[in-house]
């Protein structure tokens, strides 16, 4: 069965790393849905959010893989129940008039900003967990979408564990 | 602490690094590494080989005879890209190497310039690591690291991409000893403690050696532990030097092409001890069915080989020696009579078939008496490295130099190459015709290193692996397996400047051998097989021991 995951990893700042995180996932038979990747509080270090899916087994090798190469410091599975996951969704709509102003009474029920306009478009940024931003596209959908970029996931443990204890404070 | 550049931080790193042989071909972006070798030839041999395939395998096969960390150096671009597959073959078998690449330029880099290819990322896939040395100052931290990865943990080669500019810049260089090897982690004593109850509770066991035992260097606990267990031992092609054959507990390999009594073994055992394997599709076949009558205790020194062909009841993750030592001091001394039995009527079921004609195996077991316990063996890939691996007599461990994982035909001149410069001493090649002509060039190499290597060349005039194949699985559809070749290999050894004898029958064989075996320089003895002999047992891909084909 295949399941849906986010795997956080932090690796050696380096150029040459995120090519061989992404190699693994295709040399072990994984499609990478988002691919997100960042510096942390230590510089020396980036921190990487994949999501892709697969089962249990599949995934259990592909970490374990993972955390075999030298750039890896650390992997683990995000579980949701205990995790702080985000996504920005930043979405061009055609509209005006009337179908305007229902896109924006839809975009402050989402909580989301107004970035942008023009006299036929409006720009959007909405952050929040993936089925959110989903719900959001698909009420938009019917107004015309123009254009849209999605970050990919991020992910944070609740409370005060971190993943990684090594990096220096800033 | 003294200036010097890059250049000369390579030699010195590798001298202090305890390596006495490179093999490698010279190219315009290693010029300068070649002029640091050629000062310092008195501290360092290096090898030219006829190809940079033959430079990886030679290096390979130097590792798997020694112990010790094979280098090899190749220019930027096609000399990076021709190393590749004996760097995956070295991948595939856990063979530490240390492979050293120039590069263009930094500041060249991505310009498509003159012999560039993105060497780094050619070598992740097939790699345990490699690096880029950006800056001069990095670069014998790197090379030193590079050692350590290699011989560390579940041992792989590791390639050094060294651009020009930083082999020629200079830093202040401090010598250092030796590194070390990580130390292999100590399994908890808990999980070693359930081993040892197994065993104990155990009348049928059934030890099953690896690579992981060559690698951890822990054969000689394999015969005391399967005595002490009162066990029959099985192996995998990578193992079957893991304990002296002539032992009536020797099963030999297991799995496709494995003895009869060693692939039943593991459908009677009730309790396999897998060290250092990774359980390969071609040993286990039907994995559901599988030692599917036992628990399995499966050590290894990577925990990312437990569940993933096969789920162990107890899997230990780390130093097969100290695991090893510790059940064979802990277990019961035991007394299995009725596996004895079981097992000794399974292999009284073998049969040899006998053959009018010169056959493979004849011409194993008559080379077999002109060899020593510690000769090394090489063997290239294909129906050969079958009946070698069923047949020949293996006594000591690191003696037999076999492309098992990748399965690379041409592995085997380099890799004897490697394995004769490693021991000084007489080497043997078995190949088959097709193996042999992928990379026969490094038969120059043999000749001008004027290495004791013997090359027998099973002939049978068919690329016999995959035209038993086709036989067996596409009702003898012979495409491109019977390839017609002319090539004569006696004139074709005499042409590169060794000896050559042709065998078509015992009696010209035995002929052949006595010269073959007096003569200190390489030799080439074709030996004329039957074209369409089958490689047997066979177990079918994804089988079982119920489907084995024995005639």
């Amino acid at each position: 069965m295949d399941e849906k995951f986010a795997l956080s990893i932090i690796v050696t700042n380096q150029s040459g790393v995120l090519t061989r995180i992404s190699s693994l996932f295709s040399q072990r038979g994984f499609n990478i849905d988002t691919f997100t990747s960042g510096e942390t509080e230590n510089p020396e270090y980036a921190r990487i959010t994949i999501t892709a899916s697969g089962d249990q087994h599949k995934k259990d090798q592909l970490i374990k893989q993972i955390s075999k190469l030298y750039d890896v410091k650390k992997v683990e599975v995000m579980e949701p129940d205990n995790t702080i996951l985000r996504e920005l969704l930043i979405v061009k709509v055609s509209a005006k008039g009337e179908k305007l102003r229902e896109v924006l009474d839809a975009a402050s029920v989402f909580r989301s900003n107004v970035v942008d306009m023009s006299p036929e478009s409006v720009c959007i940024e909405i952050t929040g967990e993936t089925s959110k931003l989903d719900a959001f596209l698909n009420f938009v959908k019917a107004y015309g979408i123009l254009e849209y970029c999605r970050t990919g996931l991020i992910a944070v443990k609740r409370g005060k564990n971190c993943l990684f204890k090594n990096t220096q404070t800033v | 602490m003294s200036l010097k550049n890059g250049c000369e931080i390579i030699v010195e790193i590798l001298v202090e690094q305890g390596v006495d042989t490179v093999f490698g071909y010279p190219g315009g972006q290693v010029l300068n590494i070649y002029d640091a070798l050629y000062k310092n030839q008195n501290r360092i041999k290096h090898v030219l080989t006829a190809h940079e395939q033959g430079a990886a395998h030679a290096a390979d096969g130097y590792s798997r005879a020694s112990g010790k960390v094979g280098v090899c150096i190749a220019t930027s671009g096609p000399g990076a890209c021709n190393l590749i597959t004996g760097i995956a073959t070295a991948h595939a078998d856990s063979i530490p190497l240390v492979a050293i690449t120039g590069n263009v330029p930094t500041d060249m880099i991505g310009t498509d310039s003159f012999q560039e290819v993105d060497t780094i990322g050619l070598s992740i896939p097939v790699s345990k690591h490699s690096f880029l040395v950006k800056d001069i100052k990095s670069l014998a931290p790197t090379i030193r690291e590079a050692f350590k990865i290699a011989k560390s943990g579940r041992p792989g080669p590791v390639l050094v991409d060294i651009p020009k500019n930083v082999q020629i810049a200079e830093t202040e260089f401090t010598p250092m000893p030796e590194v070390k090897k990580v130390p292999d982690p100590v399994p908890k004593t808990e999980l070693l403690d359930k081993a040892v109850k197994l065993i104990n509770a155990s009348s049928r066991p059934l030890i099953y050696c690896g690579g992981g035992v060559i690698n951890g260097n822990c054969s000689d606990l394999i015969e005391p532990l399967a005595e002490k267990a009162d066990a029959y031992v099985a192996f995998s092609m990578m193992g079957l030097t893991s304990m002296d054959s002539e032992s009536f507990r020797y099963l030999g390999m297991s799995g496709m092409h494995g003895r009869f009594a060693a692939t039943n073994a593991f459908t009677k055992t009730d309790l396999v001890i897998a060290a250092g394997v990774r359980f390969t599709d071609r040993a286990t076949g039907n994995k559901k069915h599988f030692a599917e009558n036992a628990k399995i205790i499966h050590i290894d020194i990577d925990s990312a080989e437990h569940d993933k062909n096969i789920t162990a009841d107890i899997k230990i993750c780390g130093s097969l020696q100290y695991s090893l030592k510790y059940i064979l001091e802990n277990i019961n001394k035991k007394n299995n009579a009725n596996w004895h039995k079981e097992m000794e009527n399974i292999k009284s079921k073998e049969t040899y078939p006998h053959s009018p004609v010169m056959t493979a195996q004849d011409v194993i077991r008559a080379v077999n008496k002109y060899t020593s316990p510690d000769t090394i063996i090489a063997t290239d890939v294909g129906q050969h490295q079958m009946w070698v691996a069923q047949e020949y007599k293996f006594k000591k461990p690191r003696t037999h130099l076999t492309s098992g994982g990748l399965g690379t035909m041409g592995f085997g001149l380099g890799a004897a190459i490697g394995g004769c410069m490693a021991t000084g001493k007489k080497t043997v090649l078995f190949t088959g015709d097709g193996s042999f002509g992928m990379n026969l060039n490094e038969l120059a190499t043999a000749v001008s290193q004027k290495l004791p290597i013997t090359i027998v060349v099973l002939n049978n005039s068919r690329l016999g692996m995959i035209r038993q194949w086709q036989s067996l699985f596409f009702e003898n559809r012979y495409m491109a397996t019977i390839p017609d070749r002319k090539t004569d290999f006696v004139k074709l050894a005499e042409a590169f400047g060794a000896h050559a004898f042709r065998a078509e029958n015992m009696s010209e064989l035995e002929t052949a051998l006595d010269k073959a075996f007096k003569i200190n320089t390489p030799v080439v003895v074709e030996c004329i097989i039957p074209p369409e002999e089958n490689v047997l047992p066979m177990v079918p891909p994804n089988g079982t021991a119920e489907d084995i084909i024995l005639r």
